[in-house]
């Protein structure tokens, strides 16, 4: 055991058992994965992922570059910093060699996400964030605070002394403070992993991992999404070693890091210690180690001072070289320039380097402060303040000046800025975790790389799960330096988010499963549940594609049963279809008819009150992308019907219009899709269903003509029925509120029964409608048809002086005769149902060899009660004059002669529409 | 799969001064300018040539894709180029003489809608008719090439079934542009970096000098290789082309133990996912919606693919995201390049290969080298000339049958 007593604030009261690789362990509450073993002196925790070389516990927290393992209980997750894990009762884990494994069994965690706004956000509760964050609640600022790690302080050891106090009072007493503000929220175990324009900043807060066993109920973890009016980057500072050769081993450590688990942790990670370091900061490491019961040993190259802290420590002039280990692989003794010196631990420090992620990500510049040897923030950004040792201040003093929003003098400097000493560059490890070596940086710039990204990319250094955060400046030195030319004229790759690893399914949140896209479903939905229907989806809503019946042997309708059956209903009685998801878009002002008239194809200004118009809309390129009926309301307003899946891009793309091109037009835009529910009625007896549904109303041809609506009343209830159809039957559309809908529903099947009325779904609706040869944007046509192409010339204004997509129709290849256009395909045999997607190719009784010129494909094939066959839409170049040719359509092995009809199959004369 | 990385060659390029005059200068040293560097000298001969990069040689979308490679597209034209371009793919390593990791493992497209199975079959028809290696795929078919895919009907929207084309793969994005760049160097090509082109000087129709942060350079013939900055340089030329740029993302995980053994990709659960060599998940989607020159995105369209993937990769749910980042890409209004012609005789334009071009590099290389040694439209790319969208003969690669990348 290397615990020491009387250090440390883990909770040495409390017993907590945890495995590793096998063997089973004890820790404290308070303890990290790392922290517990560290104090049985188990120092090799992980293989390197190249050279299966043994690693160690580098650095304490979040930057360590190298004790990488495989958590496997409570729930396996791979690539995990044994420094960052929090230990809990019964916590499993091993080691690996570089690569996680994932879990073979579903994650039931669940996670979250949460919205903050405030003026102030302030990333690191170390001392300058502390005061930082106390300043603004102090100014009234609604305040949050984040930091990553289980307790706010920061880097204080509760060795230091604030305002007359021990550090961590101070710590404590402010945390307080700040408590009380009802505006200061607190977040530790946060980690701000992004930061991106106008003060918004991702944050991770893990909530139940330090929980053995985690709390039912809450989520795991949350990610915060806070946007600030002001960021304050209170962040820290990384140490940086110093590479000597054979860095690598278990039990080199950085200085700090080693200090740290002493006072965090209680843990003495070794008892002969070598400190090597050109900077003074890891004078306190071997003084508090050296106190702490440890032989320490500091070695520095800079001539011997007087006023770095002293302890009870050797200390001399002199450099690291290189290392050696001991049968286990971890270090044993360490080569320097005046002999070789036995020691289980060795501290490294050449500086410091200002943890600046979150300033790097929002673009700010950073500028190389040659007596620091580090990149610190060189420029004002808006809206964002870095203070404390992520701006380069490493005294305490200044960072509290800092926090407080002043600027303290600086202080002169000491360290030398020392990247590596002599020895073996192929020893010499920049990227433990990717096994990359100085000897690796100068074979690329050997292969004439000037580039630290292409140094970065050549070596590998940098693209650890660390994302180089102590060896990313190195690098750049060691470039520089093996180059000959300034580190600052090379600069450091790029800082991008995530500041550290995520898991994916933190940022998924909740939308797993049922919500990953929301369910939209109609006033209906529980009747077409109850009837059996099978759904289908249709952009976001459950649409019922047909309603099975019980078929014989006990099992049910297949689907080309059940269709068959609601097509000849349909055309031989009465069918009624939940129509409600169609898109409805209330278009209302004085303009409104000149705005339309500038979107759809043909006129709609002209429609009067009472009638109903079809229309097409085009695309600036002249191809449709929406279709649908208008109901002419009043003077002043439209209401626009397009497609299920258009609704919102309908809408969109009207606003666009109307915001950007047209602002003068007198146009507002509202969506009433989920206001209305509609429900086509649909065949010969449909006037007998909608006449019995409203008495008062004459539902005869001539007084209630085709494309006309009238508002009628229900039992007090607003009711509206429009003459439409989308099956060349005699039809109503009937439409009511939603939340009359059931009841509407219920009350025409109800009419209905006599006339043996029956529920179709959306394939029945397809059925019939291309059995009229009436196109379904998106599927007869995908974005390259236009209307002459599907024969609806008719549609399209020679009057009006423009509207969307005119100047298209006017272009060469829009006039090319041999387009695709839409015509109808009869197989020759008359019970093959042609795959829809197929391609169809010139007749032919022999495949030829690729590439086999197309002429077009099936956009849509079905089975034709009315027909009593097959039949099927397609796109077929120069379609409208090959009707009566022959073609061939490759299906399978099979070549399936087809012949090419008009696409109006049933009723070409239109004789069913009035009854 | 997982393994270390290759050793890279001892020598990469030279870092030559620019001359003063070149036979052709290549505006942009990404993976198009680099490949067209490299035929140009291999098939044509022609060496006196410059590329020219205003930052580190292929660090921008070349540096920045996600590398799926495929051919599996709906139109013949593309069909023609992408075929073209993955044949050259398959003898590449030889070619270049460098490790590129091509790695064909095949790519499934997702149909997650009946219009999405439509559509996939519509584009496997296509593809065999045209030679290219296709097959449409049963959720149980699906889930025997990539065991990890949840095709059970618990999701919000189940896998219908997919598309496979299993001559697709991916390779090393960087390993790919030092390929074409060595043996460009080798040829004697000047590979110029930081030096980005600030301005052409014209005469009647033709550029005289291109105009750079490291001096005027005269030329013969320029062609553009700039990708999202295509429109920048355009501008410069006062040629209005339809091209809009916009940010996309990337993201990759940790190194994992092998999992995934080949390409998923979906449109209506966006995302599409590969683990490369090393194992890290490499994984994109769409555009983000705005324009912009600024390489990087907004992290809602990270959070969003990373549901699309846990939904469809339960077993992700605890990888961990390790690095975001964003390229510009250039797209056009029919998602398909423009290459060929523009107004000035001795300058070539290719460009609004948007989120797709990597796999394209050695075959518009090829293309574009041919062109600019001819003087004419290469046969591959004549259907992708500017003047498309005056005439109106657009290749339509996003209407219904579409898939990115
Ligand atoms: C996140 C992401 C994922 C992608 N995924 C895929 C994928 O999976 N599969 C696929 O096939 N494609 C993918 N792409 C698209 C692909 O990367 C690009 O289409 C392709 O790389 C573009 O060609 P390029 O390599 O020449 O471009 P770039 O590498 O961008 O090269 C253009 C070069 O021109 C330089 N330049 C610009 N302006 C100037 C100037 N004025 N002077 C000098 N130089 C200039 C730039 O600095 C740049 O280096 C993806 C793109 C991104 C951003």
């Amino acid at each position: 055991m290397t615990r020491v007593d009387g250090y440390g604030r883990v909770d040495r009261t409390r017993t907590l058992r945890f495995t590793f690789d096998g063997v089973s362990y004890t820790g404290h509450p308070g303890d990290t994965l790392a922290s517990a073993l560290l104090a049985h002196g188990v120092r090799t925790i992980a293989r390197s992922v190249k050279q299966d070389r043994p690693r160690g516990v580098t650095a304490v927290w979040s930057e360590d570059p190298t004790g990488l393992v495989q958590v496997e209980e409570p729930f396996p997750e791979p690539m995990l910093l044994a420094t960052t894990i929090e230990l809990v009762d019964g916590l499993v884990a091993s080691s690996i060699g570089g690569r996680g494994r994932l879990a073979e069994v579903p994650d039931t965690a669940r996670y979250d996400r949460r919205y903050a706004h405030c003026e102030t956000l302030v990333v690191g509760a170390g001392p300058a964030g502390l005061l930082a964050a106390r300043t603004a609640a102090r100014r009234g600022d609604r305040v949050v605070l984040v930091d990553d790690r289980p307790a706010a302080g920061g880097s204080l050891t509760g060795t230091e002394r604030i305002c007359g106090r021990d550090a961590l009072d101070f710590v404590a007493d402010t945390l307080a403070e700040l408590r009380a503000h009802p505006d200061v929220r607190i977040l530790l175990r946060t980690t701000a992993f992004g930061h991106y324009d106008d003060g918004f900043v991702l944050a991770l807060e893990r909530r139940t991992d330090h929980l053995a066993p985690a709390p039912q109920g809450l989520s795991r973890q949350r990610v915060w999404r806070i946007r600030a009016g002001h960021v304050v980057v209170a962040t820290g500072a990384h140490e940086r070693p110093i590479v000597v050769a054979d860095n690598d081993r278990p039990g080199i450590m950085l200085a700090a890091s080693a200090r740290d688990l002493l006072h965090r942790y209680g843990v003495l990670a070794g008892r002969r210690v070598v400190v090597f370091t050109s900077d003074d900061a890891a004078y306190d490491a071997a003084a508090d180690l050296a106190g702490a019961g440890a032989e320490v040993t500091l070695l520095d190259p800079r001539p011997v001072r007087g006023d770095s802290r002293s302890g009870d420590y050797r200390r001399s002039r002199g450099l690291v070289l290189g290392t050696g280990a001991g049968p286990d692989g971890a270090i044993s003794h360490v080569f320097t320039d005046q002999g070789e010196l036995p020691c289980d631990l060795l501290l490294l420090s050449g500086g410091w380097n200002p943890t600046s992620h979150l300033f790097s990500h929002v673009r700010g510049a950073l500028r190389y402060d040659a007596e620091l040897g580090a990149f610190r923030p060189g420029e004002a950004l808006a809206g964002v303040t870095v203070v404390g040792a992520a701006n380069g201040t490493f005294d305490l003093a200044g960072c509290l000046a800092e926090g407080r929003g002043e600027t303290p003098e600086p202080l002169p400097r000491t360290n030398l800025v020392l990247w590596r000493t002599d020895g073996d560059p192929a020893r010499q490890y920049v990227d433990l975790q990717r096994d990359s070596t100085v000897a690796d940086i100068a074979r690329a710039t050997g292969a004439g790389l000037r580039s630290v990204e292409h140094v970065k990319r050549y070596t590998t250094i940098g693209t650890a799960h660390d994302q180089g955060k102590t060896s990313g400046v190195l690098a750049s030195a060691i470039t520089a330096e093996l180059l000959g030319v300034p580190i600052e004229s090379l600069g450091t790759t790029t800082f991008r988010p995530p500041y550290t690893p995520i898991a994916f399914a933190a940022l998924a949140g909740r939308e797993r499963g049922q919500l990953f896209d929301p369910v939209r479903t109609t006033a209906l939905h529980a009747w077409h549940v109850a009837r059996g229907a099978v759904f289908e989806d249709v952009g976001q809503w459950k649409r019922a594609r047909y309603y099975p019946l019980p078929g014989e042997a006990g099992g049910t309708e297949d689907m080309d049963t059940a269709v068959l059956r609601e097509c000849a209903a349909v055309r031989r009685d009465v069918g009624i279809l939940d129509g409600s998801t169609l898109g409805k878009i209330e278009v209302r002002g004085p303009d409104a008819g000149a705005f339309l008239d500038m979107i759809y194809t043909n006129l709609m200004s002209s429609l009067r009150p009472g009638r109903v118009r079809y229309g097409v809309m085009c695309g600036l390129d002249g191809m449709v992308i929406d279709d649908g009926t208008v109901l002419r309301l009043d003077d002043e307003g439209f209401l626009v019907y397009t497609t299920t899946g258009g609704a919102a891009p309908i809408l969109d793309h009207m606003e666009e219009w109307l915001q950007t091109e047209w602002p003068h037009l007198r146009v507002t835009l509202t969506s009433v899709t989920e206001q209305w529910a509609t429900f086509p009625v649909v065949g010969p007896r449909s006037r007998d269903v909608v006449g019995a549904l409203a008495p008062h109303v004459d539902v005869s041809a001539a007084a209630f003509p085709f494309m006309t609506w009238q508002d009628t009343e229900v039992d007090g209830v607003p009711v509206r029925l429009a003459r439409i159809s989308f099956s060349g039957e005699l039809a109503w559309e009937v439409s009511v509120d939603g939340w009359h809908a059931p009841a509407l529903w219920r009350r025409l099947i109800a009419l209905g029964e006599p006339y043996g009325i029956t529920p179709y779904g959306t394939e029945t609706m397809h059925v019939l409608r291309a059995e009229k040869g009436y196109p379904i944007i998106g599927q007869d046509t995908d974005g390259t048809v236009s209307p002459q192409d599907l024969g609806m010339s008719w549609a399209v204004s020679t009057k009006k002086v423009d509207f969307i997509g005119k100047r298209s129709f006017a272009r060469a290849e829009n006039r090319n005769p041999l387009r695709k256009q839409l015509v109808g395909l009869l197989p020759l045999d008359p019970t093959v149902k042609l795959p829809e997607g197929s391609q169809i190719i010139e007749q032919t009784a022999e495949l030829p060899p690729p590439p086999v010129p197309m002429l077009g494909h099936v956009t849509s094939s079905y089975r034709s009660a009315a027909l009593g066959r097959t039949f099927a839409l397609a796109l077929v170049k120069g379609g409208h004059a090959r009707i009566g040719e022959r073609l061939t359509v490759p299906v399978g092995g099979d070549l399936v002669p087809v012949e090419v009809t008009g696409s109006v199959l049933v009723d070409p004369e239109g004789t069913r529409r009035d009854g | 799969m997982a393994e270390n990385l290759p050793e890279h060659p001892d020598f990469l390029w030279r870092t030559p001064e620019p001359r003063r005059s070149y036979d052709v200068v290549v505006v942009g040293g990404g993976g198009h300018g680099l490949a067209t560097a490299h035929y140009l000298a291999k098939n044509h001969g022609i060496t006196n040539v410059a590329v020219l990069e205003k930052g580190w040689l292929a660090g921008g979308n070349m540096a920045r894709n996600t590398t799926l490679i495929r051919s599996n597209y709906l139109w013949d034209e593309s069909a023609a180029i992408y075929e073209h371009a993955l044949k050259l793919w398959e003898g590449l390593e030889e070619d270049l003489g460098y490790p590129i990791l091509f790695s064909q493992r095949g790519v499934l497209n997702l149909a997650h809608t009946e219009q999405d199975v439509r559509d996939s079959v519509r584009r496997v028809e296509a593809n065999r008719l045209n030679g290219i290696d296709a097959e449409w795929l049963s959720p149980d078919e699906v889930a025997k090439i990539c065991p990890i895919v949840n095709v059970s009907g618990d999701i919000r929207y189940p896998v219908h079934g997919a598309t496979y084309q299993p001559r697709a793969g991916i390779a090393k994005h960087d390993y790919v542009a030092w390929g074409f760049a060595r043996r460009a160097d080798e040829a004697g090509i000047d590979l110029i970096q930081d030096c980005e082109v600030v301005g052409f000087e014209t005469d009647g129709d033709l550029v005289t000098r291109v105009r750079t942060t490291r001096g005027d350079i005269a030329c013969g013939t320029v062609a553009l290789c700039a990708a999202g900055h295509t429109s920048v340089l355009l501008d410069m030329l006062g040629v209005p082309a339809p091209l809009q740029s916009h940010p996309l993302q990337a993201l990759v995980s940790e190194l994992l133990e092998p999992v995934h053994p080949t390409i998923v990709m979906s449109n209506a659960v966006h995302v599409y996912v590969s683990q490369a060599h090393k194992g890290e998940l490499v994984m994109g989607a769409g555009v983000d919606s705005y324009n912009g020159y600024g390489q990087r995105g907004a992290f809602h369209i990270i959070e969003r693919q990373m549901a699309a993937a846990v939904e469809l990769f339960p077993m992700f749910a605890r990888a961990h995201l390790l690095r975001t980042w964003g390229g510009i890409v250039d797209v056009t209004p029919d998602a398909s390049p423009i290459v060929g012609h523009t107004p000035y005789a001795n300058v070539y334009l290719n460009s609004g290969w948007g989120t797709g071009g990597f796999k394209a590099t050695p075959g518009i290389g090829w293309c574009l080298a041919d062109t600019v040694a001819h003087g004419r439209p290469h046969p591959y790319v004549a259907p992708f000339a500017l003047d498309r969208f005056t005439t109106g003969a657009l290749v339509d690669e996003h209407g219904a049958a579409a898939v990115a990348h």
